[in-house]
């Protein structure tokens, strides 16, 4: 595995490039930060993380573990929870002034557009995500860029789908056959199924979900669960839910085979940010930073069944490539200002 | 003459201090509940909540559901739970021991657990018995016979949980009643059946009712067993439809007035309960009495160890087997093997999630807190109540009832919204998980020890009292030891309704405080149901030991075992 922290002697140079590199780009980002012997330093002394997170819990403490193994004396908490809740949670702590969190991560980027609006999020730039993240991965003002990448694809159960019989678009979903058989998550309590509903409705019209909710759909909350529930056969389709839960399922010898609709499929950009509150405003930035490293990253793909935008990773063997999948186009402004419409257009058609 | 008058009896500033403790830890969450449901975002006044909630029918179906759950709920526990408690105090069946550890073992179950345990095994397609069927009949994959994601599957699936609620009071009411009555209805003629009819049944109404009050309301606010099984299933009840107006952009004001017709009908039914207890006497301790005579069941046996079976094991037997089988399986779909055992999941909850250890201690330390001081004040407050001592009694035993009828998750925000502003700023500590299940726990323990206190001549206490002692002595010396078995149960009620308690917690646990039932519920959410399984059955574990030991603890001068 390649390592893409830079540090030491390299340190001066790079900053120098990353500072041109940027400031021609994003002229309101901060320059982008190395990390330091220094910075490693004061990280210890606040001795601890803590790191809100939606991604996979499994996932989420391996991350954990690793930063501590590369930066020993500095424990990181990690507190799992769906993309929604992280986004109550913090509003209602930040409404009473209690400021726990160093470094949040959801699957509704909308909510960092949110949070930067009030003035809750940290500039602060990463170096790799300055060398090796694609712009539209990052945000003009330097507060968050994409910490991993995952689709919502549609997905089938081998033992009670045949091959040439699974569905191939969501159009096929609608078809009489699979009435009772399809499990979707909920965008009243997913980030990522706020954005795929946004992008589905956006791209083949709320008509699409109207005609779907009539086929009896089992309905769950978060969208880490249609997979799992496909995996124990409950149902034999699911109509939305997370890629990565997929790829983890179906490499430990789950019966699941993942299907990217010709339509197209929703792609969830998942941002991370520093907190400017943070309690630990060192050891968030030092946390923030091997968030993005290449090790992590690609701890993200192997690990994790996620996608990562960073230049120097390679994609996992038995995966279907990214650049070979139609993704959908993702929009979190326009999902941010949409969010209230999609749930309760969501709620008209499927009763809940 | 003069120096009688200045006698100062020590209980009465007790007394008021408590009553005074009640009413703020009460009425503080209640009027910002109120207030709330009456304004705007702005703060203005506004009717626009209610004018809302009678209007919208995605309001109006959910309540209409809820009541409906409740009754259900109430039903079925006021139909099992009081024969399933007869057979065990009453009647010589066999294995009746048994029954009472395995009651308890369902009461300690958090329902969203079961609710859990209960999808494992009949969730439509994959659920172990649903498979079962498939296999023993043949029958094609899509074939099932139970459904847990349907209106009945959620009444069926909280009853397993809330049953034990009125067998507890019915059996502990049933074995103090003294045997003297029973007898001397046998002794005047009167066959078995007239016997329970006219005695034994008219003695334990009180504790049926009671019991069957405490099972509908907690059907009624109960937010994981929905949460879990009505949303897969396509409908709101008026817990989820109240948690789904806190998701962004938040309505608190909606959801505090969709939380008012839950009170309402609480008031009704306390209201209902009172005019038919009104007009009776139940004290039944009077003086000295004999043991209970137990009934010869002889060949009806069978079919009483057949209804317990029947009851238990839906409630118990199947579904911790479910959790121990998904405890140490790689899928939970797939059936047990050697290839498929793992130790994974035990591995992940106790040596890589870091949420574990101190969610069980944070668990551990709120639920011993809150029993204790729950208890103290339940006892208070039951005693003033059932002695009619100060004025305003009736409103004390209101407001120890009330917050019953507040979902946990109204009660939730309402705390939150009281003790997140100055001067009392608790938010981030467990004072506030303290406080809040305090509030919601004090109802059941009111209830109990009322329902105790009621059998409790007051004779007893004023021989003491013309004997010397003063108010507080003759309830130390007298009452308590009375009323030991009572005590030590609501002791044990409390913490295993702060081992259950979800919904209040969710709103406000934070990083540093979490409890076992908010990561159990954020691991569901990602469907990670081994780990689930693991901390489930670790949580019962734990929560037996503290009840036996609990029933074992030489408190309130008695060295008698206990009988709960």
């Amino acid at each position: 595995m390649k390592t893409g922290v830079n540090r030491g002697s390299r340190f001066t140079a790079m900053l120098a490039i990353a500072l041109i590199a940027t400031s021609s780009a994003f002229a309101a980002a901060p320059a982008p930060t190395a990390v330091t012997p220094e910075l490693v330093k004061k990280a210890q002394q606040e001795g601890k993380v803590v790191f809100y997170t939606s991604v996979d819990v499994a996932v989420a403490e391996k991350v954990a573990k690793r930063f501590e193994a590369r930066y020993p004396g500095v424990t990181a908490q990690i507190e799992r929870a769906g993309s929604e809740r992280i986004f109550q949670r913090l509003g209602q702590e930040y409404g009473s002034k209690i400021y726990v969190a160093d470094v949040v991560n959801t699957s509704d980027a909308a909510h960092f557009i949110h949070w930067e609006s009030q003035g809750w999020l940290a500039p602060y730039v990463p170096e790799d995500v300055a060398k090796y993240f694609p712009p539209e991965h990052k945000d003009a003002d330097g507060t968050y860029a994409t910490w991993r990448v995952t689709l919502s694809p549609i997905a089938y159960n081998t033992k009670l789908v045949k091959p040439n019989e699974a569905p191939k678009s969501f159009a096929d979903l609608l078809d009489p056959k699979w009435k009772g058989k399809i499990v979707k998550a909920h965008p009243g309590y997913s980030g990522t199924i706020v954005t795929s509903t946004f992008q589905v409705a956006r791209d083949l019209g709320w008509d699409y979900f109207e005609k779907l909710s009539k086929q009896s759909v089992m309905q769950v909350q978060s969208s880490t669960e249609p997979p799992k529930k496909l995996a124990q056969g409950e149902r034999a389709i699911m109509a939305d839910g997370n890629e990565y839960n997929l790829f983890l399922l179906k490499e430990k010898g789950a019966p699941l085979e993942a299907v990217y609709p010709t339509e197209g499929t929703p792609l969830i950009t998942s941002p991370a940010a520093v907190l400017k509150n943070a309690p630990h405003p060192n050891a968030a930035r030092l946390f923030q930073s091997y968030l993005f490293s290449a090790e992590a990253q690609q701890l993200l793909i192997d690990a994790g069944g996620l996608r990562s935008v960073h230049a120097q990773t390679k994609e996992k063997a038995g995966r279907t490539p990214l650049s070979k999948i139609k993704v959908m186009k993702d929009d979190a402004a326009a999902v941010e200002k949409e969010v209230e419409t999609i749930k309760s257009r969501y709620a008209q058609y499927f009763g809940v | 003459m003069a120096l009688a008058h200045f006698r100062i009896d020590p209980s009465k500033p007790v007394l008021i201090a408590f009553s005074a403790f009640l009413c703020a830890l009460i009425f503080l969450p209640l009027s910002w509940l109120v207030y709330f449901s009456v304004t705007d975002n702005a703060g203005a006044l506004t009717p626009n909540n209610f004018i809302q909630l009678v209007s919208d029918p995605t309001l109006l179906q959910p309540l209409l559901t809820t009541v409906q759950l409740a009754l259900g709920v109430g039903l079925i526990c006021s139909l099992v739970a009081p024969p399933l408690a007869w057979l065990v105090a009453r009647t010589d069946m066999p294995l009746r021991g048994w029954v009472r550890v395995l009651v308890t073992a369902s009461l300690v179950t958090p329902p969203f657990l079961g609710a859990i345990a209960w999808e494992i095994l009949a969730a439509p397609n994959s659920g172990i018995l649903n498979q079962w069927y498939r296999a023993l009949f043949d029958l094609d994959p899509y074939a099932s016979l139970l459904n847990i994601y349907t209106r009945f599957g959620l009444v069926f699936a909280i009853s397993c949980y809330t049953f034990p609620y009125v067998f507890v009071l019915v059996a502990n009411a049933l074995d103090r009643i003294p045997a003297d009555l029973e007898d001397a209805s046998a002794v005047l003629g009167g066959g078995a059946w007239y016997t329970a009819r006219r005695v034994t049944i008219p003695l334990v109404l009180p504790a049926i009712l009671a019991g069957t009050l405490v099972a509908l309301l907690q059907a009624m606010t109960l937010f994981g067993s929905p949460a879990i099984l009505a949303l897969p299933a396509g409908f709101h009840t008026m817990t989820t439809k109240i948690w789904s107006l806190f998701q962004y952009p938040p309505k608190p004001g909606l959801a505090a007035a969709a939380s008012l017709p839950l009170l309402l009908i609480t008031v009704v039914l306390l209201r209902t309960q009172h005019r038919l207890l009104r007009r009776r006497g139940y004290s039944i301790v009077g003086g000295k009495h004999g043991a209970p005579r137990l009934l010869h069941l002889g060949g009806w046996k069978w079919p009483a160890i057949l209804l317990c079976l029947l009851v238990l094991g839906s409630s118990v037997l199947l579904p911790y087997a479910a959790l121990i089988k998904t405890a140490v399986v790689k899928q939970p779909g797939e059936p047990l093997s050697w290839a498929n055992l793992t130790l994974h999941h035990i591995d992940f909850v106790f040596f890589e999630f870091s949420a574990t250890k101190l969610a069980l201690y944070n668990t551990f330390v709120l639920g011993v807190l809150t029993a204790t001081l729950g208890t103290a004040l339940a006892l208070v407050i039951a005693y003033l109540t059932a002695r009619q001592l100060v004025w305003g009694h009736r409103v004390l035993g209101f407001l120890a009832t009330a917050p019953i009828a507040i979902p946990g998750i109204v009660m939730g925000v309402a705390i939150f919204l009281s003790y997140t502003r100055p001067p009392l700023v608790l938010y981030g500590t467990l004072w506030i998980l303290l406080l809040a299940f305090l509030t919601i726990e004090l109802p059941a323990g009111y209830q109990q020890l009322q329902s105790a206190f009621r059998a409790i001549h007051p004779e007893l206490e004023e021989a003491s009292r013309i004997l010397g002692a003063n108010r507080l002595q003759s309830l130390w010396h007298i009452t308590a030891p009375l009323l030991r078995s009572g005590v030590i149960a609501t002791w044990c009620f409390i913490f295993i309704g702060v081992i259950r308690e979800l919904s209040a917690a969710i709103l406000l646990f934070t990083a540093d405080t979490k409890v076992v039932s908010t990561i159990i519920y954020d691991l569901n959410e990602s469907g990670d149901l081994g780990a689930i399984s693991v901390l489930g059955l670790t949580m019962l574990v734990v929560t037996f030991a503290v009840v036996i030991l609990a029933n074992r603890l030489p408190v309130l001068g008695a060295s008698a075992p206990g009988r709960s």
